[in-house]
Order: structure tokens, then C-alpha cells, then sequence
């Protein structure tokens, strides 16, 4: 039966992440973007949350609290919301983790998940992008070659988050040898890896509080153990996971962008009147509130279709999609609304226009 | 907790009237578009039989409206008028049943009002009401219409006239139907939108007349009338609600509710022409083996692939607003800002889809061998009635920002 309201745990969740995101991310934002450093007392504080350590199941230390894509949509949102960089690092551990639940051997469960379960915030990461304009998630340029007992993984991938400090990769490769035709992998990959080269940091227009790198595989070895499951379907759902996560996170730009021009908007004056009292700003803030809204919507609907197990590619690309797209568009809107100050780096809004530029090229940057 | 599955009754609900829209309303639409002022008497009747014996169908659902709390009425009419208007838009206007009048009744008449005015929906023949507020001077601005209501006795005396009143001449014309008009006018022009009331004028009172019946782009199958009013006497309980002169403008704003309750029924009009023509452009896309292809990485897709993905999620995305906003209404909750929300985006998205629908299909979709022509004539009407997009937009824009209509005009 349709329903549109979040569950009371999941109320809670949001009411508590969100006076997370504003009290004590927001203000931070813009001296972290500036710097291209989150501060270490926020990162620690955002992981007493436990919005890692909660999904990770009892017998692994964990809180065992019963994992949802709809709950991780809506953490996903509400940190961004505060600022996009800062959520993709304190949300960076778990591109590690949810895959190692729902894809990874028992084995792999037991050695890895128990990290995620300690005092200190455990740094971990996904690498699934590459230095290409035409880069596909769904068939990278990274090798997996078998080799015998182990694999080895040749080529490179860019806009890793937490390269510098990830203490494990989850890791998008193509499988080129010993099958029909190439298709792709996700595997886990240690930092130490022989092999491995983490790269310097990268030099992006936004997100700039986030340290991203490339990394560079030269004939890394890997035990056939470090190999997720699942096989498509499982790449799938992952690459639907994280485009829900992706998604929830321009819904929080798109938000913060809105609210940020409403507020303006209503103090600024011209013409003896406030701009927001003129209809070319006001039918922008409409959009912007009408399009919030059927962003989050489709979010939700696609994060639906994961926690019942189904198979959500199409509605998690149309998700991402049209959230990207949307992202764009309001933040574009916001500056325009704030009109040359909002070019000023004063504001907040040039910032939410260089993040919100990112989601449409993002895969594997967040996961629900 | 989130759920986007419909409930099974809902489900059943879709089902049905989808075979319906295919098997009734899809055979004759191109017929009654093109023999514009025919009235389809046929298929009206077999829709109000049907409602009567099997319980579906729009006078289920219309008949329903006037159960008080029925669960998911709203959302249910939503699902329901999404499938007729996939069948076909014009028609699903042309059916009988209590409509945007009823629609009114329930949302600004006393209980014995509705007891008085909607039992005849459920009679053997098809009964139609509409409703009557936009004049040659006053769209967009309802609060300045110029119909007036003066109380002579025992009676109100309207004059004035009315424009563009869809199923005004199955409502107001008495060899049509036994139906009634609802007639915006005002009791006090000095007193500005509170002297604003709408009043039930039955069909064939005196002095009401349906002075003609526009031809126009769209959804032929709909009369759309123009009615006179010149000394036309109606009894004094046919005020809805209470005849006092607020001083504030709450008289009005009980008027405007009707439309909370109306715009997310629209969206859903427009929403099922969309699919309508996504269907189509689908089917014909994979007859010459164009795939689209989901979750793979935009630079390698086709533009076609990208411009249908965008056009189904811009259409899913009118859809969960619509359906959240008549969700909340049945929920009992106030949806105003919702329900503009899913019209306006409703409206604007049916527009452009069904006209890039045609743009893909190059001379196929031009064609009026097929009905996506059609289609897109039919979408625009969900941009202009109901309050046009602007006014949907402004409405929007006032309750983010707490604006009052002065102070954002
Ligand atoms: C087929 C059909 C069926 C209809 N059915 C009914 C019915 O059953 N009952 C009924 O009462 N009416 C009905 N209407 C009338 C319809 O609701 C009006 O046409 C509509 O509200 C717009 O009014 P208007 O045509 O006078 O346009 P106008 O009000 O003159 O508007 C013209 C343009 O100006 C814009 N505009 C107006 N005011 C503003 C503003 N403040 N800010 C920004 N832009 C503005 C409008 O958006 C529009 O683009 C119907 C119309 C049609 C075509």
C-alpha cells in the first residue's frame, strides 16, 4: 500500500544526521574547501554517529541494525546537505563494507568486517572510476587476469576518495581471461598490495575538502578469497546501490542549494521589493522546491526496489540521471538568484554548483 | 514506511479499467476526435452500467468521492483516471459521474448539501456536473469574476457569463442530463475574493442557457460551453456552504480547496496521456530494434536512448508527486502545496514528452494514422486548465516563501 512517510527509526535516523549536517558540518564547509581538509575532530565525531558501524551484524561487533537502502538514502541526503565532500569522506568506509555484507565470502565477513566496528574512524575506499572521458562502470579498463591460484590486476583508476588514508579498496576490474567475454569483477585490494601505487592527490573544481587519487595496478596479486559474489546481479546492485546513495546526495545539494536562495532571496531587496517578491525568482524557488521533491522521490523508489531484493538498474540510472541533471540545475539556479554575490566565494552557493557538477560523471563515490 | 506498491484493491482497480481504456476508449478515440460535438453516448452508457453492476470504473470512483473516508479515495481516483486518460483523454472528460462539480460539492457544501446534491450520481442514467468559474475577462484571476448572485427573496438571481465550462452542456442542458452547474459568482463585488460563492443552478432552470460549444485543439470528445446566465433564479439553499460575507478572504480560500483535492486528478489525466505516447514511441522503438539500454554510461548511449530515459523519468517523477499529494489528502492532511506541485509538473511534462514523442517518430508520429498526434494535442490542455502552469507555479512559490497573493502576484 503506498506510502510516503519514512518509518520512526528512520525519522530518527534523519532528525539525527541532520542536526549533525548543520550544527557541526555546515559550518565548517566552506574553511574545508578552502584548506582541501576536513578537519580530524569532524571526521571522528561523524563516525560516532556509527552510520558504519550500525549495518555491520553482531556477530561481526557490530550494531546489527537491520540494513536499508531507503535508510542509507536518507543518511546519504541529509550529510550532504551539509557538504557533498564531507559525506563522501565520513561515508567513505562503507564502499567497503556494504559490498563485504552482501556480496563478500564468510570468510571475507569475518576478516574484514570487524574493522569497521572500532573507536576511530576506519579508512576505506572504492576505486570504480578511470581516467576516461567514455570511462563504464559496468566495463572497466582495469584487467583481472587469472593466474593460477590468484588473480592480477593491470591498468589504473582515478577519483579514488580517501585514497591517501584507505586502508582497503573495493576495486572495479574487467575478468578478461577464462570466460566467454569480458565482464566485470569487484574485488577487495589492500593497501600494501605489492604492485599498488597510490597517486597524488587530484586536482578537482569541486569537492575539494575530499582527498581523491588515482591508483596505478602493476600485475597486483590477489587471492581468488578477495573475490565478491554474486556474480552480475551482483555488480548491478552495487552500481545500483551506490547510484541511490549518489542520488540521495545531489537531492542534499540540490536542498542546501534551495534553502540557501530562498533565504536570500526573501532578505535581498531591488526595485523596493524583496527579489523573491519578482516572479522571475520566485518560479526559479519553485522549480527548485517542486524538483527537490520528485528527486527525492525517485531516490526512494529505486532504494525501494533494492530493500525488496529486486533488480533496480533501471530505476537507479534514471535516478541518477535525473538527479544529476536536477543538482545542476538548481544550484546553477541558486547562483543566479544571489546574482554577483553569488560568485563570491562569501557565499555558500558557488560551492554547491562546483559539487553539484560532479554527480553526473560519479560512479562508486557513496554507497546506500 | 516507504512503500511504492499499490495495494491490491488498487492494483485490481488499475487492471480492470486499464482493459477498459484498451478495449472501449482506444477503438473509438480517434473517431469521436475527429467528429467533434458528437456526443459517444455508447461508451458513456457502458461506463455507467459497468460502475453499476461490477463496481469499477470512473462512477465507482466518482461514487466513492462522496463516501466521506473511504481509504485511498484519492489515490484510488488518481489510479483510475491515469488508465481512462491512457485510453483516451477527451473521453475520459466526455464520462458522466460527478466530476469537477461533485468535486466541489465535497469540498465547500454542508453535509445535507451533499446528501441533496450527489444522490442523483447514483441513479440508472448518466448524470454529469460541471463546474463554472472562468469568464471572457477573468482566467487566471478568478477572484475578479463578474457573475453576480442577488438575493431576492426566497431565491438568488445570477447574470453573468461563463466560458470554457467542460461538460456544460451534459450538465446544464436538460435534454442531456438531470445534472446541475456549480457558478462561481459574487454576492458582494466591494468585498473582493470573500464575496466570492458558488452556487448549484440545475440543469434547465431558467435563465441558464448553453450559448455554444467551443471546437478545439484537443480532447474533442469533451463539450467545452459557454453558458449565459440573465436573471436566473436558483433557491436560496443552493449556496454551497454558508452565505455570510466574511471579512477575510476564508470564504474563498473554502472554494479554492476544491482544487487540492482536483489538481492531483488532472496530473493524473495528463500523466496517463504521457505514458500513452511513451508506450507508443517503446513499441516502436523496439519494432526497429533500438534498445534502451539502462545503466549503462551516457556517452554510450544514443540520443534517442537519452532522450527517452529522460522523458520516463520525468514522467515518473510527475507521477510519485502526484501520487504522494492525493496520498496525503486521503491521509488527511493538507496537500495544497503538493497538489500544485504535481500539476504543475504533471502538466509540463506530458507537454514535452508527447511533443518530443512526435519529434522522434518524424513523420510516423506527424501522422494521423496513429494517435500520438492526438496525444500531444490532447497533453496541452493539463498545462492550462485546473490554474495554468504559472498559476500553479505562483502558488507553489507563495507557500514556500509565506507569501500572501499580495505580496507575489
Ligand atoms: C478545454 C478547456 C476546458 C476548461 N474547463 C474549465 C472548466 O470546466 N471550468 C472553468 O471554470 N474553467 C475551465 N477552463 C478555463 C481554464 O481554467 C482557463 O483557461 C485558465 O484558468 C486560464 O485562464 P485564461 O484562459 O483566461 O488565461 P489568462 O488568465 O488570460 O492567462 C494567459 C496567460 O497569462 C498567464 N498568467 C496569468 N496570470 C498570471 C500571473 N499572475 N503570473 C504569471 N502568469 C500569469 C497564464 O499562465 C497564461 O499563460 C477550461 C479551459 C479549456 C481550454
Amino acid at each position: 500500500m503506498v506510502n510516503f512517510e519514512l518509518d520512526e527509526e528512520q525519522q530518527l535516523i534523519r532528525d539525527t544526521v541532520a542536526s549533525f549536517a548543520r550544527d557541526e558540518i555546515r559550518p565548517r564547509a566552506r574553511e574545508a574547501d578552502e584548506k582541501g581538509q576536513i578537519p580530524a575532530d569532524l571526521i571522528e565525531k561523524g563516525w560516532s554517529l556509527g552510520l558504519v558501524q550500525s549495518i555491520v551484524p553482531e556477530q561481526f561487533g557490530g550494531a546489527g541494525s537491520s540494513r536499508s537502502a531507503i535508510t542509507g538514502a536518507v543518511i546519504a541526503e541529509e550529510l550532504a546537505y551539509g557538504d557533498l565532500a564531507i559525506a563522501m569522506h565520513l561515508l567513505a568506509p562503507r564502499l567497503v563494507a556494504v559490498p563485504v555484507l552482501e556480496l563478500g565470502t564468510d570468510a571475507l565477513r569475518r576478516s574484514v568486517l570487524p574493522r569497521f566496528c572500532g573507536e576511530r574512524f576506519e579508512p576505506a575506499s572504492a576505486a570504480v572510476m578511470e581516467p576516461r572521458m567514455d570511462f563504464d562502470a559496468m566495463a572497466p579498463a582495469l584487467t583481472l587476469r587469472r593466474d593460477g591460484n590468484s588473480y592480477a590486476l593491470s591498468g589504473e583508476k582515478c577519483f579514488v576518495p580517501v585514497g591517501n588514508e584507505a586502508r582497503q579498496f573495493l576495486v572495479l576490474a574487467s575478468l578478461v581471461n577464462g570466460i566467454e567475454a569480458p565482464h566485470p569483477r569487484a574485488l577487495l585490494i589492500d593497501r600494501e598490495t605489492p604492485g599498488l601505487v597510490i597517486g597524488e592527490r587530484e586536482r578537482n573544481m569541486g569537492l575539494k575538502a575530499l582527498v581523491t587519487t588515482r591508483l596505478a595496478f602493476d600485475d597486483c596479486r590477489v587471492s581468488e578469497d578477495k573475490l565478491l559474489q554474486g556474480g552480475h546481479a551482483g555488480i548491478m546492485r552495487l552500481a545500483s546501490l551506490w547510484r541511490v546513495a549518489q542520488s540521495a546526495m545531489a537531492v542534499g545539494v540540490a536542498h542546501a542549494a534551495f534553502d540557501y536562495a530562498r533565504e536570500y532571496a526573501k532578505e535581498r531587496r531591488a526595485f523596493g521589493q524583496a527579489i523573491a517578491q519578482k516572479q522571475a525568482i520566485a518560479f526559479m524557488l519553485a522549480d527548485m522546491a517542486m524538483e527537490v521533491d520528485a528527486m527525492r522521490l525517485l531516490t526512494w523508489e529505486a532504494a525501494w526496489k533494492l530493500d525488496r531484493n529486486e533488480d533496480a538498474t533501471r530505476e537507479a540510472h534514471l535516478a541518477k540521471r535525473y538527479t544529476a541533471d536536477m543538482a545542476l540545475k538548481i544550484t546553477d539556479n541558486a547562483v543566479q538568484v544571489l546574482g554577483g554575490h553569488g560568485y563570491i566565494r562569501d557565499h555558500l552557493v558557488e560551492l554547491f554548483l562546483r559539487n553539484a557538477r560532479s554527480f553526473a560523471m560519479l560512479e562508486g563515490l557513496a554507497i546506500a | 514506511m516507504i512503500d511504492y506498491e499499490l495495494s491490491s484493491d488498487l492494483a485490481a482497480t488499475r487492471e480492470q479499467l486499464h482493459m477498459v481504456a484498451k478495449h472501449a476508449m482506444r477503438p473509438i478515440a480517434r473517431d469521436y476526435d475527429e467528429r467533434e460535438h458528437e456526443t459517444p453516448w455508447d461508451f458513456i452508457n457502458m461506463m455507467w452500467q459497468l460502475s453499476k453492476n461490477s463496481g469499477v470504473g470512473p462512477g465507482r470512483e466518482s461514487r466513492d468521492r462522496t463516501e466521506p473516508r473511504m481509504e485511498e479515495r484519492n489515490l484510488r481516483t488518481c489510479i483510475a483516471v491515469e488508465e481512462l486518460s491512457w485510453g483516451d483523454a477527451g473521453l475520459y472528460l466526455a464520462m458522466a459521474g460527478p466530476g469537477l462539480g461533485g468535486a466541489a460539492v465535497m469540498a465547500a457544501g454542508t453535509p445535507e448539501q451533499k446528501e441533496r446534491f450527489l444522490s442523483r450520481f447514483k441513479g440508472d442514467k448518466p448524470v454529469w456536473s460541471a463546474m463554472a468559474i472562468t469568464e471572457p475577462a477573468a482566467g487566471s484571476d478568478s477572484a475578479a469574476i463578474q457573475t453576480t448572485a442577488v438575493r431576492d427573496g426566497d431565491h438568488w438571481v445570477l447574470n453573468g457569463t461563463k466560458i470554457f465550462c467542460t461538460s456544460g452542456l451534459m450538465a446544464g442542458d436538460p435534454s442531456k442530463s438531470n445534472g446541475f452547474v456549480v457558478v462561481w459568482a459574487t454576492v458582494d463585488r466591494s468585498a473582493g475574493r470573500a464575496g466570492i460563492k458558488s452556487f448549484i443552478v440545475d440543469a434547465g432552470t431558467p435563465g441558464m442557457t448553453v450559448a455554444k460549444c467551443e471546437d478545439k485543439m484537443g480532447i474533442r470528445a469533451s463539450d467545452t460551453a459557454m453558458l449565459v446566465f440573465e436573471d436566473c433564479r436558483i433557491p436560496l439553499d443552493h449556496i454551497l456552504g454558508s452565505p455570510d460575507v466574511p471579512k477575510t478572504s476564508e470564504g474563498f480560500k473554502g472554494v479554492m480547496a476544491t482544487f487540492d483535492a482536483t489538481r492531483p486528478i488532472v496530473a493524473a489525466s495528463a500523466i496517463g496521456v504521457g505514458r500513452a505516447a511513451l508506450d507508443f514511441l517503446r513499441e516502436e522503438l523496439t519494432r526497429q530494434n533500438i534498445p534502451i539500454r539502462y545503466g549503462m554510461a551516457v556517452h554510450n548511449l544514443s540520443v534517442i536512448e537519452r532522450d527517452f530515459m529522460d522523458m520516463e523519468a520525468n514522467l515518473q517523477a510527475a507521477r510519485l508527486l502526484t501520487w504522494r499529494a492525493a496520498w496525503m489528502m486521503d491521509r488527511g492532511q493538507k496537500n495544497n502545496l503538493e497538489a500544485s506541485m504535481a500539476k504543475a509538473k504533471a502538466g509540463l511534462v506530458v507537454t514535452q514528452v508527447t511533443q518530443k514523442a512526435v519529434e522522434i517518430l518524424g513523420p510516423l508520429g506527424y501522422s494521423r494514422d496513429t494517435l500520438l498526434e492526438k496525444w500531444m494535442r490532447d497533453a496541452k490542455i493539463n498545462d492550462i486548465f485546473e490554474g495554468t502552469q504559472q498559476i500553479n507555479m505562483l502558488i507553489i512559490a507563495r507557500r514556500i516563501l509565506g507569501y500572501s497573493s499580495k505580496e507575489l502576484s
